[in-house]
């Protein structure tokens, strides 16, 4: 469960102030937030996930408001709740693809379970690739990766941040599809971020951003 | 997973960053070892052999060739004396116990050296089998000739002339070995010992004439002083009292100094003394002579101090080195810091803390110079192997101590310190690093 409410944000402490909706979205529901360019989609999703720190307004996770979260606790709370998949999936370098996608169990302080691992890449149709390098798999594969790093810990929330922007048709398609199923079996809210239309039909729910507008303090 | 093994696994991503930075360290942590193994083991090779000799009586030269010939056998002696003259200073007044050396032959390049039984109950030796010698041609052999040769009580061998080769081996005169020594950890394990008069012989003395009219050929030690300067050695020798007052001349043949030396000569003669004006009086009275007297103690510092500025410039190199290395990592890991930044902050949103990041950048520098000062202390172990086998082979030195020392442990310290500070500083910036930017730059 994620909810937000009068947030407001600026960069430094002398810039000018922006102002977000509202959001929701219940465990195992979906919500697309839709915005162009610009439009603070990503300061949104940094500020829910607790990257980054509000100006005023509230955000709760998983009934814990992120205010009242120390640095190192918002860190262990985070790697506890939080999935987030990547426009561009980064992984450790030097690391295999299945130590990558094991690491927030790691970093969440929860037991390593290998066997979770190999059945989320199996079911995401990389189960060959654990071994590899993360360089060594297609833009596609390399996505697929990613959406297994955010759901393996089984997180309260799944945070996408335009997924799909580097994928044609019918990749769009497929990836949308595993994150949808494997956030639900999870139990986890999803929330994808995104300019792209093609995802707006498949969406009831739908937050639209518009262009930011600064706001008086 | 665990951040030793993330760090770990960082390492191997750049092998050739990693070996560079590690191999720098290594190098710098063995040259620092190698010179504290080598001092230690000169050190106590040389002052384990000083034991109580104060003073060396030999033929005018080099002191400290008089020094390393005759207390360390590892030079050629700087000539003979007569034995006629050296008695005098052996028995000086000034002198408690004088301990006469005769030598200019080897056996398998182990040298034979006449002597009096006070040689080695100087050095505290103890027999491990047969006696000590008491008549002509009969040895008493130290551990490692008694190893290395594989000479046994009973046994007999020929001496062969010079110090250095076997070519020309005295083969009418058969030496017999009559005893063995423990191991003594000191000059005499390398030694063959008998008594003078058996060096004299092999040189073409009878062990029992002692004329006084023998020339200078007919006391064919190979270094032998020429002819010439024998006559220096036979002027008159001021006698000095205790006090330093010329008591009138003495010497030349047929004063206080016996016929009974005739013209034999010996090499040194190792003094203890009993009275510390020795140390004054003694050169004074030997100017004349073509002898000298020179202190071991003070060779032995010259030559360390020479020895200082060799391994001071080396030792200035070596933490030149290590200073290298220091950069080395600070730049890989400054640079890896750059590369990896996005790495880094998805670890954060990953639920990794800023504690944690750190510590696996200071594991990747600990790892790294830990693996160096272990590779730079078995570097200088192999260094000091092989130094020890030239030094065996040419020597016959022992120096082998490959223990580790307190010293070699605060640079091993000192080294994985230097790794984790180089890490420490770029690691600041991994710290500060602000992840939302970085995610939106990336």
């Amino acid at each position: 469960m994620i909810e937000t409410t009068d947030l407001r944000f600026r960069y430094g402490t002398l810039g000018p102030a922006w102002s977000f909706p509202d959001v929701h979205c219940a465990a195992g529901e979906r919500l697309l937030l839709l915005g162009a360019s610009g439009s603070g989609k990503t300061t949104l999703l940094h500020l829910m996930s607790g990257l980054l720190k509000p100006l005023s307004g509230q955000i709760r996770l998983a009934n814990t408001d992120w205010s009242t979260l120390s640095g190192a606790e918002a860190d262990r709370f985070r790697g506890r709740h939080v999935g987030i998949v990547f426009q561009r999936p980064h992984f450790v370098q030097s690391l295999t693809v299945a130590e990558n996608v094991a690491l927030p169990l790691f970093l969440a302080g929860l037991r390593p379970d290998a066997a979770r691992v190999t059945s989320l890449l199996e079911a995401l149709g990389i189960g060959d690739k654990g071994s590899s390098r993360p360089r060594d798999l297609s833009v596609g594969e390399q996505q697929r990766a990613g959406i297994a790093r955010a759901l393996v810990h089984r997180p309260t929330v799944v945070f996408a941040d335009e997924p799909t922007s580097a994928l044609d048709d019918r990749s769009t398609e497929a990836v949308v599809s595993l994150l949808e199923h494997h956030s639900a079996q999870a139990g986890a809210s999803l929330l994808i971020v995104t300019h792209d239309n093609r995802l707006r039909d498949r969406y009831p729910r739908t937050v639209t951003l518009a262009p930011l507008t600064p706001v008086t303090p | 997973m665990s951040w030793i093994r993330i760090a770990w696994r960082n390492l191997l991503a750049k092998p050739l960053s990693t070996g560079l930075s590690t191999a720098l360290l290594a190098f710098g942590v063995g040259l620092v070892s190698l010179l504290m193994l080598t001092e230690r083991q000169l050190d106590e090779t040389f002052r384990r052999n000083i034991r109580d000799i104060d003073l060396v009586l030999g033929a005018k030269g080099s002191p400290l060739q008089l020094i390393l010939a005759n207390v360390y056998h590892i030079d050629a002696p700087t000539g003979n004396i007569r034995l006629a003259d050296a008695r005098q200073v052996m028995e000086h007044p000034y002198i408690e116990s004088a301990i006469p050396l005769a030598y200019g032959d080897n056996f398998q390049r182990f040298r034979i050296v006449g002597t009096e039984p006070s040689y080695p109950a100087h050095y505290g030796m103890e027999l491990a089998e047969g006696r000590l010698w008491s008549a002509p041609f009969e040895a008493t052999i130290g551990a490692r000739v008694a190893k290395e040769s594989g000479l046994r009580v009973g046994d007999t061998f020929f001496s062969a002339h010079g110090l250095v080769d076997e070519t020309d081996v005295h083969g009418d005169l058969a030496f017999k070995v009559v005893g063995v020594f423990e191991e003594g950890q000191c000059v005499v394990d390398q030694l063959l010992l008998c008594n003078l008069e058996s060096i004299w012989a092999v040189h073409g003395d009878s062990p029992t004439a002692s004329t006084g009219a023998g020339s200078a050929a007919s006391a064919g030690i190979p270094e032998s002083t020429p002819a010439e300067t024998l006559d220096t050695v036979r002027k008159p020798l001021p006698r000095i009292g205790p006090g330093g007052v010329v008591m009138g001349s003495v010497g030349g043949p047929g004063a206080t100094a016996p016929n009974r030396d005739g013209n034999r000569e010996i090499t040194a003669v190792l003094l203890k003394k009993r009275n510390p004006l020795a140390v004054l009086t003694l050169p004074n009275l030997l100017k004349e002579t073509n002898m000298q007297v020179a202190l071991p103690a003070i060779e032995v510092n010259r030559l360390t101090q020479n020895f200082g500025i060799g391994m001071g410039t080396l030792r200035g190199i070596a933490w030149l080195i290590i200073a290298l290395s220091f950069a080395s990592i600070f730049i890989s890991v400054y640079d890896s810091l750059l590369v990896r930044r996005y790495e880094l902050a998805l670890l954060r949103t990953l639920g990794a803390s800023r504690g944690g990041i750190y510590g696996s950048l200071l594991w990747e520098g600990g790892l790294l110079s830990g693996a160096g000062a272990v590779f730079g202390l078995v570097l200088s172990r192999l260094g000091l192997w092989v130094m020890a086998q030239f030094v065996e082979q040419t020597f016959h030195y022992d120096l082998a101590g490959m223990g580790v020392m307190w010293g070699e442990v605060y640079l091993a310290c000192g080294a994985i310190f230097v790794g984790l500070l180089a890490a420490a500083i770029p690691g600041i910036s991994a710290i500060r690093l602000d992840i939302s930017r970085t995610l939106s730059d990336g």
